[in-house]
């Protein structure tokens, strides 16, 4: 009897910074483990050798900013039976998504002396906006562990085990000092999804939401408690804060709104 | 004469998305573009109205294989404009995690990326399973300098503990005592990988005159230094304007960057090796010329043995400075002021250059960012062409192949340079 025939994987890349992927290439330890459960059939930045479609998983990072993009994430998805999305650019928008909030022809003007030759897009959006997504995987980059398990989990047909609660839990697991209360540091964490081990507290700074909004965020009081004494954060710190890595999240693009100055 | 057009579309094993586009007639070549569609993400133009202190922070998201080298631009930039000096303590710290991004990017690149080329795999992967010791070594190495981003700066990709001004958290050396076991090991490892590559068969080619890296008196260059050129440029950071220029062509979402009256050079590794060979530590110097290296090497298809040569340098200038530690003080805040601040770094890639304008808020009203794929971009086409012209009676799929691998001796990275690769051969 044939062996069964290894899952494929492929990782499609669109407008971001290849670190999500890299997280991939970045697990020196299970690199070679993983390539030997499945069959790595698509994935630009690591092979030149491309197997066809269809693939059982597509990770794909990046956010859509171009026509031509629009219509390949479509393709991707109809050659791929499971699409999880990896980082803050194919959950969120990313970065690029500050355009969305301004006028991306300026934009394109500031940037490149020949403007005509730029195709893009006046809004940087998410995978979910143009496909069915079967999972998002949230962070600004990814956390490499558990980028390993989301591809364990599809691989063995289970749900991942990624908890939605925000940074906070982790920190409080952690047992480190809160920066908000004792320092005064602005800290995101009880808005902000899980994932990172509470990366920013622990290195002594306030959390800047690079993993999105976790479930049912309470943003208002957060920039209450934020805008109020002691912190006494100005409006324009506070809409900023909002307003990164994952700016177009909807309550993050509203609080930012709504705190603009 | 009929016109041959050979096209990647797709370049593989490179950061970003680019493609290749060849026009031949016969024995001539009619054109050679790089092009760069990876889709601009504009951070020079949301960058103003953020605050001075998120500028590490944003523009790490540049580029995943090289954030530190964004973050240490910026914030030399931005300690420019706000006239702050840093005391030695904090500078060696910095180039300890400086030192863990070039063991990471370069052992990324030797060993994933471009020694499938010369032994002829498609992937490490592939490679992995002839000489799995090999690639194995390579992904230790690259660990290692993982291991320094993570212990410094919290994680490998975008790390958080850099600030304008110093860093979050302090390392104690404690924290830091656990690296010098991994370094040891890592810089027996990087001698071993310097002997490998050197015996791999490299083309013949001469790559463009002109090499352009930092230059510093003490050491071999990373966050400090003028900007200096084999023919004799020799500017501060804040002249570098009057110097380069950027172009924008149609076929690139990257800008092409020019060295006025010099014309086309080309930044990173060999750049740095031809410019600073006299600092290299010992143990580097010995290894180079072991490797059959002379002090000066125009050869592009040998940069994969000057890029390991600068990851036994890293891993032994790691080292050096991790038996010398002392924590530097906490970083005090950093009060801004208006004015522009510029800075060099040298990014595994080669030369990034920042500038910041900023108000007396410390609000960014300017920013101006030059990488390193951008200023390579001539180069490579000007390495493309020559390659091509000597090589018209490869078959379309060989020429490309070997194109390709033309492309990857520069370790391009194309997300960095939209503000980069697909093959096209035309045959005319």
């Amino acid at each position: 009897m044939k062996p069964a025939a290894k899952p494929k994987l492929a990782v499609w890349k669109f407008a971001s910074c290849d670190g999500c992927q890299l997280s991939l290439l970045d697990c020196e330890d299970e690199l070679l483990a993983v390539a030997d459960a499945v069959q790595i059939a698509h994935f630009t930045e690591a092979t030149r050798s491309v197997v066809a479609g269809p693939y059982d998983l597509s990770l794909v990072e990046g956010s859509i900013t171009t026509a031509a993009d629009a219509e390949r994430i479509q393709e991707v998805r109809r050659i791929s039976r499971r699409v999880v999305t990896i980082g803050a650019c194919a959950t969120a928008g990313g970065i690029q998504a500050l355009r969305n909030f301004r006028d991306v022809r300026e934009f394109t003007e500031h940037v490149y002396a020949h403007p005509e030759f730029i195709d893009t897009l006046e809004k940087s959006t998410p995978i979910s906006a143009h496909i069915r997504v079967d999972f998002e995987l949230h962070g600004c980059p990814v956390n490499k562990h558990q980028l390993l398990e989301v591809i364990s989990a599809f691989l063995a047909r289970r749900k991942p085990n990624t908890p939605p609660h925000p940074v906070c839990m982790e920190c409080k697991r952690r047992g480190l000092v809160c920066v908000m209360v004792a320092h005064g540091t602005p800290c995101m964490g009880p808005v902000t999804h899980a994932g990172c081990g509470a990366l920013c507290p622990a290195y002594q700074r306030g959390c800047y939401g690079c993993f999105g909004p976790k479930e049912t965020p309470n943003t208002r009081a957060f920039s209450d408690y934020c805008g109020g004494a002691p912190l006494g954060i100005d409006p324009g710190t506070l809409a900023r804060l909002f307003s990164t890595f994952n700016a177009a999240a909807e309550p993050f693009q509203k609080e930012s709104n709504a705190r603009k100055p | 004469m009929p016109t041959r057009v050979i096209q990647v579309d797709s370049l593989a094993r490179v950061e970003g998305e680019g493609a290749l586009f060849i026009q031949l007639s016969g024995k001539t070549v009619l054109d050679v573009k790089l092009k760069i569609f990876e889709p601009p993400r504009f951070f020079e133009a949301f960058l103003r109205g953020r605050h001075f202190t998120e500028a590490p922070d944003i523009t790490a998201r540049i580029c995943g294989i090289c954030p530190i080298a964004y973050q240490m631009s910026a914030v030399h930039a931005m300690e420019d404009a706000c006239g702050i000096q840093i005391c030695p303590a904090l500078r060696a710290l910095r180039r300890i995690l400086y030192c863990g991004e070039w063991i990471e990017s370069h052992s990324l690149h030797i060993c994933l990326l471009h020694a499938p080329d010369f032994l002829g795999y498609d992937s490490a992967i592939s490679m992995a399973k002839d000489h799995p010791d090999i690639v194995q070594r390579g992904l230790q190495l690259k660990k290692v300098g993982n291991e320094i981003l993570a212990a410094i700066g919290g994680r490998e990709v975008h790390p958080v503990n850099v600030r304008v001004g110093g860093f979050y958290r302090i390392p104690t050396r404690a924290d830091l005592r656990p690296l010098a076991d991994s370094l040891k090991r890592a810089r027996d490892s990087a001698l071993e990988n310097v002997r490998w590559v050197a015996g791999f068969e490299f083309p013949l080619m001469e790559s463009a005159p002109e090499f352009v890296a930092l230059r510093h008196p003490e050491q071999y260059p990373l966050n400090e230094g003028r900007v200096v050129s084999l023919s004799g440029l020799d500017i501060p950071a804040a002249e570098f304007e009057a110097h380069f220029t950027e172009e924008h062509l149609a076929h690139s979402t990257a800008l092409h960057c020019r060295m006025n009256g010099r014309g086309i050079y080309s930044v990173g590794p060999q750049a740095r090796y031809n410019l600073n060979f006299a600092q290299l530590a010992p143990i580097a110097k010995e290894a180079a010329l072991a490797a059959g290296l002379a002090p000066t090497c125009t050869n592009p298809f040998q940069s994969i043995v000057i890029r390991s040569v600068e990851v036994l340098h890293a891993c032994d200038e790691a080292l050096r400075l991790l038996s010398e530690y002392e924590p530097p003080p906490p970083t005090p805040p950093v009060k801004p002021r208006a004015a522009v601040g510029h800075a060099c770094t040298e990014a595994p890639r080669g030369l990034l250059y920042h500038r910041y304008r900023i108000d007396a808020d410390g609000i960014i009203q300017e920013a101006r960012i030059v990488p390193p794929t951008s200023q390579n971009q001539k180069a490579i086409e000007r390495d493309l062409w020559n390659f091509v012209a000597e090589h018209t009676d490869l078959s379309d799929a060989d020429l490309g192949l070997r194109c390709e691998h033309a492309i990857r001796n520069y370790d391009p990275c194309i997300s960095c340079s939209a503000h980069f690769l697909k093959l096209n051969v035309q045959r005319v």
